[in-house]
This record gives C-alpha cells, sequence and structure tokens, in this order.
C-alpha cells in the first residue's frame, strides 16, 4: 500500500467587531429580532449608494501587519453575482483579483504556513427552511433575516502548506490568538464569528502533484475541525485504494454523526461572473493609515509565549494555555508584576484558577482575588507558612468571596506547623499508634516500603488538620525510620 | 473571439440570469449581443500598451465613513414591500439548492 499525505488549505472567515456593517451604518450586533438591523443600502433597494466602513479599513491593515502580509497601493471591490435568497441585492460585495493583503505567512510550531490572501467581504443574511424537519431539500418554504446582510468580514485563505488535521487546529488557534491579540474580532468559532471550511487532498508522499480537492464545509469547532480533516483524508485514501477516482466537490460536515456528506448545488452556479463594483472607488492605503496600522498591533501570541518563557520560566504547555487565554493572561502578568515567580503563578493560573473560571463562566478581571492577592499566596507558600494542599482550600474561598489570603489564614488558623519540637512528638505519637504499619515497613521491600510509608505521612498530615510543614515531617520520618 | 456568439452562448447567459428565452428571443438576443461584443472588440483593437486596466472612472480613492450608527428602518414598513412575510422574516419560495 502506497503511502499518502495530505495537501489542506483553509478558508477562514472573520467576522470583525465593528459598531456598525461594512457599508451602512445599521448595527451589526448579534441576537436582534430578524430584520431590525436593515437600511436602504444593506436591502440593496433601488438607489442606495454604499459607502465603506473606514474602520473595516483599518482592521484589515493591521491584519496585514500582524501577518506580514503585502498591502498594495490600490484595492478594490467587485461584485460577486449569484442567485440565493440570503442576499437581497442577488450580489455579494467582495474582493476578487486586488484585495487588500496578499501573501502573508504564520509561523506555527517552526513551521511557516504561507497565506495567499486576505480581503474584505459582506456577510449574507440567515435562512431558515421551514417544515421536512428544516432540511432544504424537504422544506416548504424559507424565512430570511437581513440582520447579518452587509456584516464585514475578512477572508484569509491559506496556501495548501498544512499536512494534517493537527496543524490545521494549531493554525486556526494561532490566527484565532492573533485576531483576538489586535483587536479586530471575537473570534468565536461556536457563536459563528469565526468560520473555517478546509480544501482536502492526498497524494502519495513524495509527489509534488495536487490531487483533486475537496472543500469540506459546517465545522463549528476546532474539534471538529480536525475531526472531519480526518475522515475526509481517510475517505479519500479509501477510495483511492479501491481504485475509485476523488470527485472534485463540496461536503458537509455533520458533527453528531461523525460523517461529511456531498452537498447538491446547481451545475455552473460557481460562474460568478465577478465584475468590479461601480458604486465603491478604490482603497489606497496611505502611509498615515499603515502607520497608525502598525502602532496598533501589540504583542502577538507567539512573541508573548516565548517572553513568559524566557523572562518568567514559565512552561511552554502553560505558556500557551495563559496566552490562549488573553484575559487570565494579562492577569498573570500583574501577579508577576508584583514579584511572585513565574512559574508559580503559571501553574495557578492554569490550574485551580482556569478551572474556577471555567466552572463559574467568570472572567479574570471580576475575581475577587486580585493579582496581587494571588501574588501574596504564592508567599505564603514560599515563606512555609501554608502546605501547597491548604493552599488550595485558601484559594478556593478567595475566588469565591472579597478576602485576602493572610485573612483567611487568620481566620481559620490555618498556619503551618514548622516547630520542630512539636512536629516531633507528632511524629512519635504517630508511629507508636501504627505499630503495625511501621513494623511492616521494617521487614518489607522497597513497593511495602512506599506504600507504608506514605501511610504514615498521611497520618502525621491527619494528626495535624494538614498543617504539618511536609518537608520537615519528610525529615523526621527519614530520621525515625532509618 | 468569434464574430457571432453561438446558441449555445447566448442560452447559458440567460440561464446565469435566471431567464427563460424563446427560440426566436435566443435568435434575436444572440444578434444584438453580438453587436455589443462587436463594440468592445474595436476597443480591444486599440494600443492600450502602458495603460493600466481601469476598474473605476472617477479619479477618487478612500471614501470612507466613520464606524456610527444610523437609523434604521421600520421592519413593518420594509415587510409590507415584501411579496410575502412571516414571523418578521421575508418568505420565499422552496431553495432548490444549497448556498453558493
Ligand atoms: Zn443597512
Amino acid at each position: 500500500m502506497a503511502e499518502y499525505e495530505a495537501v489542506i488549505g483553509l478558508e477562514v472567515h472573520v467576522e470583525l467587531a465593528t459598531t456598525t456593517k461594512l457599508f451602512c451604518g445599521c448595527p451589526n450586533e448579534f441576537g436582534s429580532e430578524p430584520n431590525t438591523n436593515v437600511c436602504p443600502i444593506c436591502l440593496g433597494l433601488p438607489g442606495s449608494l454604499p459607502v465603506l466602513n473606514r474602520r473595516v479599513v483599518e482592521y484589515a491593515l493591521r491584519l496585514g501587519e500582524a501577518m506580514h502580509f503585502d498591502v498594495p497601493s490600490e484595492s478594490i471591490f467587485h461584485r460577486k453575482n449569484y442567485f440565493y435568497p440570503d442576499m437581497p441585492k442577488d450580489y455579494q460585495v467582495s474582493q476578487y483579483d486586488h484585495p487588500i493583503c496578499v501573501e502573508g505567512w504564520m509561523e506555527i510550531d517552526g513551521t511557516r504556513i504561507r497565506i495567499e490572501r486576505a480581503h474584505m467581504e459582506e456577510d449574507t443574511g440567515k435562512t431558515q427552511h421551514i417544515g421536512g424537519g428544516g432540511r432544504i431539500h424537504d422544506a416548504s418554504h424559507s424565512l430570511v433575516d437581513y440582520n447579518r446582510a452587509g456584516v464585514p468580514l475578512m477572508e484569509i485563505v491559506s496556501h495548501p502548506d498544512i499536512r494534517s488535521a493537527e496543524q490545521a487546529r494549531a493554525y486556526v488557534s494561532e490566527l484565532r490568538g492573533v485576531l483576538q491579540a489586535i483587536g479586530v474580532s471575537d473570534v468565536k468559532m461556536e457563536e459563528g464569528s469565526m468560520r473555517v471550511d478546509a480544501n482536502v487532498s492526498i497524494r502519495p508522499v513524495g509527489t509534488g502533484e495536487l490531487g483533486t480537492k475537496v472543500e469540506v464545509k459546517n465545522m463549528n469547532s476546532l474539534r471538529s475541525l480536525g475531526r472531519a480533516i480526518d475522515y475526509e483524508i481517510a475517505r479519500q485514501i479509501a477510495a483511492v485504494e479501491s481504485g475509485d477516482r476523488i470527485v472534485q466537490e463540496t461536503r458537509g460536515w455533520d458533527e453528531a454523526a461523525g460523517v461529511s456528506q456531498g452537498m447538491r448545488s446547481k451545475e455552473g452556479s460557481n460562474d460568478y461572473r465577478y465584475f468590479p463594483e461601480p458604486d465603491l472607488v478604490p482603497v489606497a492605503p496611505s502611509d498615515e493609515m499603515r502607520a497608525e496600522a502598525r502602532a496598533a498591533v501589540p504583542e502577538l501570541p507567539a512573541a508573548h509565549r516565548t517572553r513568559l518563557v524566557a523572562e518568567w520560566g514559565v512552561a511552554d504547555q502553560d505558556a500557551r494555555v495563559l496566552v490562549d487565554n488573553p484575559a487570565l493572561a494579562a492577569y498573570a502578568d500583574q501577579a508577576m508584576a508584583v514579584g511572585a515567580p513565574g512559574k508559580d503563578v503559571a501553574n495557578w493560573c492554569t490550574g485551580e484558577i482556569l478551572g474556577f473560571l471555567n466552572e463559574s463562566g467568570l472572567s479574570p478581571e471580576v475575581l475577587p482575588l486580585a493579582p496581587d492577592g494571588l501574588a501574596e499566596l504564592i508567599g505564603l507558600v514560599a515563606d512555609g507558612t501554608l502546605s501547597r494542599s491548604l493552599a488550595k482550600d485558601v484559594l478556593d474561598e478567595c475566588l469565591r468571596e472579597p478576602k485576602r489570603p493572610k485573612q483567611v489564614v487568620a481566620e481559620r488558623g490555618l498556619a503551618q506547623v514548622s516547630d520542630e519540637a512539636e512536629l516531633a512528638a507528632i511524629v512519635d505519637e504517630v508511629l507508636v499508634a501504627n505499630g503495625d504499619a511501621v513494623e511492616e515497613y521494617r521487614v518489607g521491600d522497597e513497593k511495602v516500603r512506599g506504600k507504608k510509608r506514605g501511610f504514615i505521612f498521611g497520618q502525621v498530615m491527619r494528626a495535624t488538620d494538614r498543617k504539618a510543614n511536609a518537608a520537615m515531617v519528610n525529615q523526621l520520618l527519614d530520621e525515625r525510620l532509618s | 473571439m468569434s464574430a457571432r456568439l453561438s446558441r449555445t452562448d447566448v442560452e447559458h447567459v440567460a440561464n446565469l440570469a435566471r431567464l427563460a428565452l424563446s427560440g426566436d428571443e435566443v435568435e434575436r438576443f444572440g444578434e444584438q449581443l453580438t453587436v455589443i461584443l462587436e463594440h468592445a472588440q474595436d476597443v480591444a483593437a486599440l494600443d492600450l500598451e502602458g495603460i493600466p486596466p481601469t476598474a473605476h472612472p472617477l479619479p477618487l480613492v478612500n471614501v470612507l465613513r466613520p464606524d456610527e450608527v444610523r437609523p434604521t428602518l421600520d421592519r413593518e414598513e420594509v415587510l409590507a414591500q415584501a411579496p410575502a412575510a412571516e414571523d418578521g422574516r421575508f418568505r420565499v419560495p422552496r431553495i432548490l439548492g444549497e448556498a453558493p
């Protein structure tokens, strides 16, 4: 059997977080009553004229800066003509052969993924199929809401440089991080503000040719993107192995069923007859606009991760988790800024604190425990006042109520017992009370010794309500059990 | 380009525009479209060396507006002008193909 490799290109549509639509002043907002954010322009009424939203150009230029794109001196809009009721004009205004951003790249785990283009376009309206279980072909009719029609999108098209589902996920995740960092979108895949289509083909390893590509749509999470690509690669290999030809088509991913299905589209429907939009003049980004965009690009996720690892000693994996959660990363940054060691801050933030945020749905800014409170807690562990285990209890209370760690320690009398004489007495009592275990420890093999030692340690912690200084207990046990 | 549009060309274009043409109309519009294309060929015959393609006749770039909300239309008024509406939305006949 031949070995195959996948060749994958991704088309990502991102909704821009503007106040208004691309060509009119209708609000760009989610969840309004149907057809309330509409005007003559986005409804395509005769005589109306579109005017480009300045902020969309600013955001596109920012994206250009962040992802190493070339920005040609002029870009223009085209009309993409098609008949489908999701656009009242029967065309979508998009960019065709002169997009605002061309030939950029992003580095994913040391591999450079080239990006062919990024262009501005308008979103379409929302159709709902009535009857027939909501399936388009069995429906009796459809209903259309044009609130989304005209909402600004950027479409970001990669070269076919991606080789696996894993890499595709990493690319989208990194892209999401960049878009979030530069503040142009809230990039929520689950809510549809980021949509990913994948073009997938396979070829025998070592050949440079491009196989027939299949487009897969409808993935609504990183997980389903990975599953859909793996499924498509396996499907194509199975087809080729059994002597079938791959048909160029568009397939829709069904997350619940874990399969994709060919989508019926009318023959010739890809003839969009693009032509320059006569109602919009070219966009020619000035040096000033370019400079403003450059100034608006903050530290990007890759640089941020590097800084956390290199300057603060944070573990790679923790740095990744932090940077994927910008608000949490900002929280951690503040705790480090007041002197807490980066490794400890990252540990608490990506462990207990992230767990609490996920469970409560809160964001870090509203936590009762401010970043300097976390630093205080870390200090209490470092100076021996709290064991790690008790520190968790203290943190838990501080995440729910506006109390400082020191206050909780005082109120609950949690300070660690580090008095050697006091601990020695407790250790001796425990050894006497557990004579059997001590005896088994003395005669046992390595495995038994490990088990009994753990048991005795646990009894000491129990006798002190977990307040015993663990390092000192270990030392005392070493002395007595050897 | 051939001097005359074929019936197939005319039928294809008519289909893209969702126009149902009779046999006579295909003939007649074919002739008219041919005249238009011939005119375009006159332009193509000019020496255009060094002249960049023009996407727009106006000497203007960067016509932009601030990202500020403007009044929207009243929904009932909008839907009253549609052939059919239901549940606050435009009602359209059964759709025969997936979104493009
Ligand atoms: Zn509008």
